[in-house]
């Protein structure tokens, strides 16, 4: 064949190098593919190839078509187009003939015959090649895999803590494609555990290589520094810069006394944990975002005491979020209720997954890691000291809530929820003086809040949140102005208002701090939220008798 | 005038301008109190004792209302005191330290018998 026709050529895959050996002046470059520019894929020239079942001349072609066009004035005269069942997948292209004669009618019936082999061989040499490709690729993901496995297997704590009168379990499932779960403890001075758990966003190895990231600054970070709020501040501001785009870390920080049963906690946006006491299940909440999102975040901390008896669950998405055949999420209000009923540790595990399993039904593939850390305080074991006073304590377990509602915003109107947030208190039996400060410090923060956090729109809520600890009372008073920043606080200087220096007003902010222990901000995309604590236990009153005594 | 202002009421007891003052110290102190002031200064009082007693809440915009008013009052050089503020607005006006330019007494009496020879109240502190 190549004698006598030597500008054929096979209709090749994109990576051809063209090896034209005819003369020069006619296919200068083979056409690539048909999604190439060369045959636009709405060209009617394909439609046509596609239904012929024989040799093309192009001269006797009509039609309005730019790839005809082109394929005229690369000088071919014919097109054989392969066909295999139905689907056009290559064309055999012809020059003119080198005697210059037209193509004869044997030679046409010649193309025809070897179209009609070479059809079905191409399309077979064409579905090999792809399968090794999704074989290469299959086989690069597994690896992937592997090395994601590998990754997080290697940060993934080989032993539990053994902590004297408590029990601690934990469970990990890593989910096909591997995410980014990861736990962990760590020990610290005097006895105490940090606990760790965490989810980056999402799979495999970019996962992996941010959960050991993770894991190595919440190490360094959680012996350098005790408060589990300051472990993630700093944790934040050094993976910020370490983060790839569109990723970030939830991850739950606590610091367990084990002596005395306090676990000091803060949260990075990760799922809250349950604490199951007498007083039911309960969910140990603060705000805090993700790690790595944003710089100069603030992370609350609080406290709960887990007494004899009493067991923690800390726990991932992988449960909560796995969702049944019909769509329908396992979700926090059943996983707090299943907490209810095991007193904790590999009970509540087995049966969690049991539940899980039933619930997902059997052909459920796992949709992200699972992970399950339990810490259950052995009822009946005397410790040394505390508990004697945890026990006096009336019922402060966890952050009581005394109450929690909205009011719109309303210039004004500040004083009514500044004494609603005073009878919600009544039980803790604030001295009279600290209660008159308490409520400047809610009133003013509302009158803030309505004015500058929501401008004063009356249909933007301003949301009050009153908490209470075995140390402290917290109101919580959040706005919807997250987008804008808090206006920075002039200190009032009386002298220079009444000179004039000054504006009259602005005592706001100096008045809340002046009311209270400790004011907290913190913010995130769409709100701030302002919390003012009060120690119940009067710091100033003992400083007093300790000065007296001196 | 709003529903929920102060009602001011001025009284002369000798050279002092007393006003006493019925409702909340917030923004909607502002015109009542000026007004009242006013009225003290044309009825020639030589200070102004303001009457807190029957005041339940001031909140930061009622203090900035008192600085305004004890701005112009020094601007005047006149004389402000005042009595009835519950322990918890006198631990206020101490921290703002508006107590160390408005002289504050327990009663009407008290802030009449400190009075200087001119019959003014004494000012501790602030006013030169």
């Amino acid at each position: 064949m190549s004698r006598r026709m030597k500008r054929d050529r096979w209709w090749r895959a994109p990576q051809s190098e063209p090896t034209d050996r005819g003369a020069a002046g006619s296919l200068e470059r083979p056409p690539a593919s048909m999604a190439e520019p060369g045959i636009a894929p709405n060209d009617p020239l394909l439609a046509y190839f596609s239904s012929a079942h024989s040799t093309v001349d192009l001269d006797t072609l009509d039609l309005d078509s730019p790839a005809l066009e082109a394929l005229r004035a690369e000088g071919t005269r014919l097109v054989v187009p392969l066909v295999s069942q139905g689907e056009l997948i290559g064309l055999l292209r012809l020059g003119p003939r080198r005697s210059e004669q037209d193509y004869s009618h044997d030679d046409r019936k010649l193309l025809d015959d070897l179209a009609a082999h070479a059809a079905p061989a191409v399309r077979v040499a064409q579905l090999v090649r792809q399968q090794q490709a999704e074989i290469r690729d299959r086989e690069r993901i597994e690896q992937e895999l592997k090395v994601a496995q590998l990754i997080q297997q290697q940060f993934l704590p080989r032993e539990l803590p053994d902590l004297p009168g408590w029990h601690v379990a934990a469970y990990y499932r890593p989910a096909r494609a591997v995410g980014g779960d990861f736990y962990d403890f760590i020990e610290l001075p005097d006895g105490k555990v940090g606990i760790v758990v965490g989810d980056v966003t999402d799979k495999g190895v970019p996962a992996a290589l941010v959960m050991a990231t993770t894991h190595t600054v919440l190490r360094g970070e959680a012996l350098r520094l005790v408060a589990p709020g300051e472990v993630l501040k700093r944790a934040n501001e050094l993976l910020l810069d370490e983060m790839p785009p569109n990723m970030f870390v939830t991850c739950l920080y606590a610091v367990l006394d084990p002596t005395a049963g306090r676990l000091r906690f803060a949260n990075a946006g990760h799922n809250l944990p349950n604490l199951r006491s007498e007083d039911g299940v309960t969910e140990l909440r603060a705000a805090g975002m993700p790690l790595g999102l944003l710089p100069d975040m603030d992370y609350e901390e609080h406290e709960a005491t887990l007494r004899p008896g009493d067991s923690l669950l800390l726990h991932s998405d992988g449960l909560a979020e796995a969702h049944s055949p019909d769509g329908e999420m396992f979700g926090f209000p059943r996983l707090a209720k299943l907490c209810g009923e095991r007193d904790g540790g590999e009970a509540l595990i087995d049966l969690l997954l049991a539940e899980l399993a039933s619930f997902t039904g059997q052909d459920w593939e796992q949709e992200d890691d699972i992970t399950l850390v339990t810490l259950q305080r052995r009822a009946g074991v005397a410790v040394a000291e505390p508990v004697a006073e945890a026990a006096t304590v009336t019922a402060a377990v966890a952050d009581r809530v005394l109450d929690e509602f909205e009011v719109p915003s309303e210039i004004g109107a500040e004083r009514a929820p500044a004494e609603r947030v005073a009878r919600a208190v009544a039980p803790l039996d604030l001295p009279a003086s600290r209660m008159e400060q308490l409520k400047t410090a809610v009133a003013e923060t509302i009158m803030n809040a309505v004015e500058h956090g929501n401008s004063g729109r009356p249909e933007l809520p301003v949301a009050i949140r009153v908490t209470a600890s075995e140390t402290d009372l917290e109101v919580a008073i959040t706005d919807q102005g997250g987008d804008r920043p808090i206006a920075e606080s002039v200190d009032p200087d009386l002298e220079a208002k009444l000179t004039g220096e000054q504006g009259p007003r602005g005592w706001g902010l100096f008045l809340i701090r002046n009311m209270v222990d400790d004011l907290r901000i913190s913010s995130d995309r769409l709100h701030h939220t302002v919390h003012l604590v009060m120690h119940l236990h009067d710091g100033n009153a003992r400083r007093k008798v300790a000065d007296d005594s001196e | 005038m709003t529903a929920n202002e102060p009602k001011v009421a001025v009284r002369r007891r000798g050279d002092v301008a007393v006003l006493d003052i019925v409702g909340d110290i917030d923004r909607t102190a502002d015109a009542p109190l000026q007004q009242a002031y006013d009225q003290a200064v044309t009825d020639g009082g030589q200070a102004v004792l303001l009457n807190f007693g029957e005041v339940g809440y001031i909140n930061s915009t009622g203090i900035a209302v008192i600085v305004s008013l004890l701005a112009r009052a020094r601007k005047e050089r006149r004389v402000i005191s005042a009595y009835g503020l519950t322990e918890h607005y006198r631990h206020i006006f101490s921290i703002t330290r508006l107590s160390d330019f408005i002289g504050i007494y327990q009663d009407e009496d008290t802030a009449m018998g400190s009075a200087g020879a001119n019959g003014a109240p004494a000012a501790r502190g602030g006013a030169q």
